[in-house]
């Protein structure tokens, strides 16, 4: 509750709103101590005095009545009247909605269809019906006005009762022979309070609102008694002679409504905890880039990152996701980055094209060069060309990252059409031919399928054919295989191996299987907590790991017809990025590791073609 | 298609007699005989027993019901005492009035709102984004009927751009151009409050989208950031936006009852307060179950605009 409330008031607008409303509260309680002008009292000599006039502060009415005593009573009125609707509405409606969550079944289908008729109507159309038949009045606008909001909080609790009336500890009290009230009284209550109050609260404005609107028309309070809504209406008459009579209770709802409506965005942004987290932001277009320091010199590469550091930055925290990481691939060549999750694979791959989420990401040094030309300090256009026409990428589980509301083939036509001003027949049919090459049967009918409507291994190959689309230079395929059951899988590997043959396309391939690293890769690198810790060719270090970490991944793999060889988990778990270990990340997961794993800088040893991370590698690399 | 509008439209039925059923049992529960209440006070015993057997008064409750029904699905809706004139004929050359302003502000808080929300959206934090919400705080805390007579002595009494009230000018008017002078302020008025909340859900429904991971492909594609935005994550948020234009449909509609009273609109928001006050029963029964109707009928129509948007929805 503490939490809570420091959280609101840590809200600048919510702790604005909520000084207001007790300063109009407090005025409101003290009213009829102040020494204040009767506000019925007429006085026709002195109508529509003009503010600050001599013994009225705000001037006087149409009357002659002080304004500031009729503005005091009349917020008084409001706020009384709007708070009564909403603890009318709040009980009764609860009542139903418990009623209607706890028994269930046909009592809750008759209520709830009962509920929905009621929100059927726009709802001063309720409220006037009611007025028009119970005639014009305060007291009838405050019973319309509540009447209004019951099937609101009745729907509201019923769901909140719904969840709870399932739980063990109300089948306890049943079987524990409780009877029906009790159990609502004593067992559910106290669990719906919190909803229901919070539901108040957050209504009650609009109540207010609702009450003093139709008072203005003339259905609420009758004179001499006024309520802020009447004040205004009995204004309007004279609003072009005398426009501070119709301002002066105006402001009063304005400002009550305003702090209400602060406070309670206050609450709901207080209680939501993905804003606390600060999730809901939206990613740029680009990631942001700050890095310090000097870039590494261009390479003749076809593909370069080189000495890439990217973090997030989540409040004063820093997680170092990519610390230093340097790799490279030549066309027709495949490149297999492995690690476990969380290692920085995946933050590696998005970084070379700045897809990385941002905020939180941010790439804080090193360069990733396409043909020699820096990507990460492009300016967007430039990048943008890139994006999907030179350097192209394949994702994980299609269901989340094809749009689900577009049919594919248009999706794989726009990626065309991204680059190359190109008719939508000629994409259409050149989207048939990429579905064609992908191995999608009945391409021509498949393109009009929506992402929905296919399974997961051809909206895997809606992912390769979209990323083939530009014939690119480089697919950077993030785990592509791993949402997809086996056989499937095997089906994908040997297609992505079949085009880059056919076309020449160098691959970055990202996974957590050495299995599939085996497979298809030329060259691999293992990636541990940000950084690289071995690499060299595929063969080579399937055959003779050097660094012990690999040596466990590759236990972890089982292999076919090879009896029971025991599959080895490797303890403990990776370090969080925030919080890094000084010396080898591994160190405290590896047995080998004596007191120099621990401090300084371990370098990467050995050859471009084949280096390791370690000061006792399990081989010596040369 | 055709069958899902149909289906849609068989499953209002049971809605629109509840609404029938709510308005009467309200109704029912004014105090006192009814005819009384109709014809007044001083009206004569005589009279009063006559209106009790023409309204079929003396009738059981439920018999009642039927009686009211049946008239009301062939057309007679009764008779306006203090108009003289059939309710209905009343009604529906009020709701042409109500109709146009109530659809203009529909249409400007569904544009400008969603406009607003997606420019806050991917400016997040960013000036646009901060002018935005402030503006919007304010705007969803004016009540309307403020807002119009403050509109009504800045536009029409101090500036003299626009006329103080009323639909055409009393003189000389009656074109669209009088008619769109007449419409601006209390359109305006009228959209302010659902623009703020439309604005709202958009900018949410957009951060929301902008995070998923179909976003991330389209820019992978190397998709212009303009169409990522308005193509991909708009039309993905329009599905969570669609159901709340129905709801502020509804609010836009109960709102012009008050614009209507500031701006001397003849529409049927204003043709129901007088009723009430003139205790004209029977014109306000007849002008709450018509404009219900019409509400039902319209949301209808937005459960099918958003069946055409979503495929997933099964039509």
């Amino acid at each position: 509750m503490s939490h809570f409330l420091s959280l609101l008031f840590r809200n600048r607008l919510a702790a604005l709103g909520g000084v207001v409303l007790a300063a109009i509260l407090l005025m409101v309680l003290v009213t009829p101590l102040l020494p204040l002008q009767d506000p019925d009292i007429t006085n026709t000599a002195d109508r529509f005095l003009r503010p600050f006039s001599e013994g009225h502060l705000l001037g006087t009415d149409h009357l002659g009545r002080d304004l500031l005593s009729r503005l005091l009573w009349g917020t008084r009125l409001s706020l009384a009247v709007g708070i009564a609707a909403a603890l009318i509405a709040g009980v009764i409606g609860s009542a139903i909605g418990i009623t209607a969550g706890y028994f269930g079944g046909r009592t809750d289908n008759v209520i709830m269809r009962a509920v929905d008729m009621l929100m059927a109507f726009p709802y001063i159309l309720l409220a006037l019906a009611i007025v028009a038949a119970l005639g014009p009045g305060l007291m009838n606008a405050l019973v319309a006005v509540a009447a209004v909001n019951v099937p609101f909080f009745a729907r509201n609790i019923r769901g909140v009762t719904v969840g709870l009336a399932g739980r063990e500890f109300i089948d306890a009290a049943k079987l524990a022979g409780m009877g029906h009230l009790r159990i609502i009284l004593v067992e559910l209550l106290p669990n719906v309070l919190p909803v229901i109050i919070i539901a108040m609260s957050t209504t009650v404005g609009w109540m207010i609102l609702e009450t003093a609107g139709l008072s203005f028309l003339g259905l609420g309070s009758q004179p001499p008694q006024a309520d802020l809504g009447s004040m205004l209406g009995e204004a309007r008459a004279a609003l072009i002679t005398a426009p501070h009579t119709s301002v002066v209770p105006g402001v009063m709802i304005f400002l009550i409504v305003m702090s209400i409506n602060l406070l309670g965005d206050g609450v709901r942004d207080a209680l939501d905890p993905r804003l606390r987290s600060g999730a809901l932001t939206r990613p740029r277009a680009t990631t942001l880039v700050d890095r310090k320091g000097e870039l590494p010199a261009p390479a003749d590469d076809l593909l370069a990152i080189q000495d890439l550091h990217t973090q997030f930055h989540v409040g004063d925290r820093v997680y170092k996701a990519v610390g230093g990481v340097s790799l490279s691939v030549q066309p027709g060549e495949c490149l297999g980055v492995i690690g476990e999750s969380g290692s920085g694979k995946s933050v590696t791959a998005l970084s070379v094209m700045g897809l990385v989420a941002s905020p939180p990401g941010v790439i804080t040094g090193g360069a990733v060069r396409f043909q020699g030309e820096d990507l990460v300090g492009a300016p967007y256009e430039a990048l943008r060309r890139k994006r999907g026409d030179r350097v192209a990428y394949i994702f994980q589980d299609p269901l989340s990252t094809l749009h689900p509301l577009y049919r594919v083939g248009d999706q794989l036509a726009e990626a065309i059409r991204a680059h190359h001003a190109i008719s939508r027949e000629e994409a259409r049919t050149r989207a048939v031919e990429l579905f064609r090459a992908v191995r999608i049967p009945n391409a021509e009918s498949r393109i009009d399928n929506f992402p929905h409507e296919m399974s997961g291994g051809m909206r895997q190959r809606v992912g390769i054919a979209m990323a083939l689309a530009n014939d690119p230079d480089v697919i950077i395929a993030d785990e592509p295989t791993t949402a997809l059951d086996v056989t499937v899988q095997a089906q994908i590997l040997s297609l992505l191996d079949d085009l880059r043959r056919d076309r020449g396309l160098a691959i970055i391939f990202i996974t957590h299987d050495f299995g599939v690293v085996a497979q298809l890769c030329d060259r691999v690198a293992v990636m541990y907590a940000g950084r690289i810790v071995e690499e060299g060719p595929t063969g080579a270090v399937l055959a003779a790991p050097a660094h012990p970490y690999t040596g466990r991944l590759i236990a972890c793999v089982p292999e076919l017809g090879q009896g029971r060889r025991e599959l080895a988990a490797i303890p403990g778990l990776p370090p969080a990025v925030d919080r890094l270990p000084a010396g080898c990340a591994f160190a405290p997961r590896c047995d080998k590791a004596t007191e120099i794993c621990r401090q300084g800088e371990v370098a990467l040893s050995g050859t471009d073609s084949r280096a390791v991370r370690c000061h006792f590698p399990e081989e010596a690399v040369a | 298609m055709g069958g899902y509008i149909l289906k849609r439209l068989v499953s209002a039925i049971p809605v629109l007699l509840g609404i029938t059923v709510i308005v009467f049992l309200i109704m029912a529960m004014i105090p006192g005989d009814p005819a009384t209440a109709i014809l007044g006070a001083y009206a004569t015993p005589e009279n009063v027993a006559k209106l009790n057997r023409d309204l079929g008064l003396d009738a059981p409750l439920a018999q009642r019901y039927f009686i009211w029904l049946g008239n009301m699905l062939s057309g007679d809706f009764g008779r306006s005492y203090s108009l003289n004139r059939p309710v209905l004929d009343e009604i529906l050359e009020r709701f042409q009035a109500t109709l146009i302003l109530a659809g203009i502000s529909f249409v400007l808080c569904s544009v400008l709102g969603i406009l607003a929300g997606v420019v806050s959206a991917a400016r997040q934090y960013g000036l646009a984004d901060k002018a935005i919400t402030f503006t919007v705080l304010i705007g969803i805390s004016v009540p309307s009927f403020f807002l119009g007579m403050m509109m009504i002595l800045l536009f029409a009494v101090n500036l003299r751009w626009l006329p103080v009230s009323g639909m055409f000018a009393i003189y000389g008017g009656g074109d669209l151009p009088d008619l769109l002078k007449h419409l601006v302020m209390p359109a305006v008025a009228l959209s302010v409050v659902a623009t703020g909340v439309i604005a709202r859900l958009s900018r949410s429904a957009m951060l929301e989208v902008l995070r998923q991971d179909y976003i991330r492909t389209a820019r992978a594609k190397g998709v212009p950031e303009r169409r990522v935005i308005m193509g991909h994550a708009l039309r993905a948020a329009m599905v969570s936006i669609i159901p709340v234009l129905g709801i502020q449909a509804g609010f836009v509609l109960s709102g012009s009852v008050y614009i209507e009273m500031v701006f001397q609109w003849p529409g049927i928001g204003r043709m129901l307060v007088d009723a009430i006050l003139k205790r004209d029963i029977l014109l306000v029964q007849g002008g709450v179950v018509f404009v219900a109707a019409c509400y039902v009928i319209f949301n209808i129509m937005v459960d099918v605009a958003q069946s055409l948007l979503d495929p997933r929805i099964k039509t």
